[in-house]
């Protein structure tokens, strides 16, 4: 890694290349926050242009937050997001563990099985889904949702985090076994703590999906009162098409928690995808 | 018994009396998956046999596949559909992911300064939902605002704008970019993690024999990072085929103009849950579902037993 090839032309078309590539993806986002503070007037004349205090307005925010329950959206995805990602999390664990821990008949069988759902999508269950769902008396509730993110959530989560937990030493296991720890005990009080770092990836990976999922919420929840804010933008933009201030300003409220939640997590998300790189 | 049983009481003699902990430890993951999505995957395929004959459910075999195939009324929509999403599907192999390897190889070039930024900055579309994609892209392109022809302006294009989004030859094409842009990320990112697992002895050795820049790619790394292609090949086809959401925010869930950007998601969504005057059918709805089930299944299992199976690994 460390000969600095004497290149110069080549690393400056490398970087031209991907300086062009950076404003390609993120031009479109720039284009949208930026207009959302501007008057509708200024938005079709100057469109590329940053708002000025001549034409700075927030008329487009007063809308959306007058017409959209755009709190109540908020709260509703949030809700779902967490609960499904901590119920991920703790039965995609307990999977883990049991998997990579104790050796019993059928382990290998059940691994696969619980891998299916890596590959074929939950979506096409959805007419059952919704069938269950229905006689379930679930249907625009939030814990519809929540069980068919948990059950999508799982597959993934369950490999990745029984990799991580292969890893951990059976010495310190065996050590807590001799000292009288139950084997909850073990894995609560000593190989939850080990792989903190795993379950972080798995949650980043959980949440984008579900933050952004458009689909069952359409189907299973699309009620007023559980609408998730993917959903609520869409049916949101969809009335107001015309109120270019006001689709803007929406769009702009929905790029804000994601953006938010990737700089916090951004080095834990790239870690995760590029884990095996760190040798 | 075959082998690794006897081989498994042998390795465990000491815990012989029933070990309840592990079916607690497995029992809450194995039950939420079992009930919320194999169960109704297998109700759902069930389903797309029977049918509503003469006011009642009845078992009707492989009718509904036959109906869906060639009936005049749903065939077209269906045919049309399946050529789309393998349009779509295309597409994305031809721009996105050699885009993204290309985005990928110029990071991993050693020393590149500002890598981590331009990294963090590319993948930031896959991040955001497709109903904030769909609608920005929606309004650039709009021949309204005007922010497309006056960037074509700028380099003296704009007497080739055009209302993409809106004609029915161009619009799939216009959508299948802007999936494309936002998905470039997934490729890059795999990609320049199997890129910065190349050994440094290997490509120092390449040095040494002279073979450097373009032709190191093509000689040496391109055969190495041919498995992480595969597995970014196989969830493109997936996310492809299993595609709704986009579509149905730029373009409505008649996927218009003209049905011209109609996949399988789309027409799934129309079939099963009806849209406007077309009432909801759950049969065909699940039949349409098993198609798409048996053509994830057969791209799944020709990658993991053809391909995955053929491709050369090399251990360091």
């Amino acid at each position: 890694m460390s000969k600095a090839r004497a290149a110069p032309l080549r690393t400056a078309l490398i970087h031209l290349a991907l300086i062009a590539y950076t404003v390609v993806a993120l031009f479109p986002v720039f284009l949208t926050v930026v207009n959302s503070f501007k008057s509708r007037n200024a938005i079709f004349r100057e469109p590329m242009a940053v708002p000025t205090p001549s034409t700075f307005s927030l008329v487009g925010y007063e809308t959306v937050l007058q017409q959209g329950d755009f709190i109540g959206y908020f709260q509703n995805s949030l809700v779902v997001t967490v609960v499904s990602i901590a119920l991920v999390l703790l039965f995609g664990a307990m999977a883990a563990f049991a998997l990579s821990e104790y050796r019993f008949r059928g382990n290998t069988l059940l691994g696969l099985y619980l891998a299916l759902g890596i590959m074929i999508p939950i979506r096409l269950g959805t007419v059952a889904i919704l069938q269950g769902m229905v006689a379930a008396g679930l249907v625009n509730t939030l814990t519809s949702l929540i069980l068919v993110y948990t059950a999508q959530g799982l597959p993934l989560a369950i490999f990745i985090l029984s990799e991580f937990m292969r890893t951990v030493s059976d010495d310190l296991k065996n050590a807590g076994r001799i000292d009288g720890l139950s084997e909850y005990a073990i894995f609560f009080r000593l190989v939850l703590p080990l792989v903190r770092p795993a379950m972080a990836t798995v949650a980043v990976f959980t949440m984008i999906p579900i933050w952004n999922d458009l689909w069952f919420p359409l189907i299973l929840a699309p009620g007023e009162a559980t609408k998730t804010v993917t959903l609520g933008a869409q049916m949101f933009i969809g009335q107001f098409v015309t109120n270019w201030n006001a689709v803007l300003s929406a769009l702009s409220l929905a790029i804000l928690p994601v953006m938010v939640l990737y700089v916090i997590f951004s080095r834990q998300l790239i870690r995760g995808i590029t884990s095996g790189a760190v040798k | 018994m075959s082998d690794t049983e006897i081989a498994d009481i042998e390795a465990a003699p000491v815990k012989r009396s029933t070990r309840w902990h592990i079916a607690v430890f497995l029992a809450p993951a194995f039950l939420v998956y079992t009930a919320v999505m194999i169960l109704p995957l297998i109700e759902t395929l069930r389903l797309s046999l029977f049918n509503m004959v003469e006011g009642q459910l009845a078992f009707v075999g492989l009718n509904n596949f036959k109906v869906l195939f060639s009936d005049p009324r749903l065939s077209a929509d269906f045919w049309n559909a399946l050529s789309n999403n393998v349009v779509f599907f295309i597409i994305h192999m031809l721009v996105q992911n050699p885009v993204g390897i290309a985005i990928a190889a110029m990071l991993s070039v050693p020393n590149l300064r500002f890598a981590a930024f331009y990294r963090s900055a590319i993948f930031v579309p896959t991040l955001l939902s497709f109903v904030i994609v769909g609608f920005i892209w929606k309004l650039i392109l709009s021949p309204i605002w005007g922010i497309a022809p006056g960037l074509m302006d700028l380099v003296g294009l704009k007497s080739f704008f055009a209302p993409w989004l809106g004609k029915p030859d161009t619009a799939l094409l216009a959508v299948s970019l802007i999936s494309v842009w936002q998905y470039v990320g997934i490729p890059m990112m795999l990609i320049y993690a199997a890129l910065l697992n190349i050994p440094d002895e290997v490509l120092e050795a390449a040095e040494c024999d002279g073979i450097t820049g373009w032709s190191q790619f093509w000689k040496i790394k391109l055969p190495l990072i041919l498995p992480s292609i595969g597995i970014v090949s196989v969830l493109t086809f997936v996310g492809n085929f299993n595609a709704f959401d986009l579509i149905y925010t730029v373009q409505g869930a008649l996927a218009g103009p003209n049905g011209s950007t109609d996949i399988l998601g789309t027409l799934l969504y129309r079939t099963f849950f009806g849209f406007q005057n077309q009432m909801g059918d759950r049969s065909m709805g699940a039949t349409i579902a098993a198609v798409m089930f048996l053509i994830i299944l057969a791209g799944v299992s020709l990658y993991l037993f053809v391909i995955q199976r053929r491709m050369r690994r090399y251990q360091f």
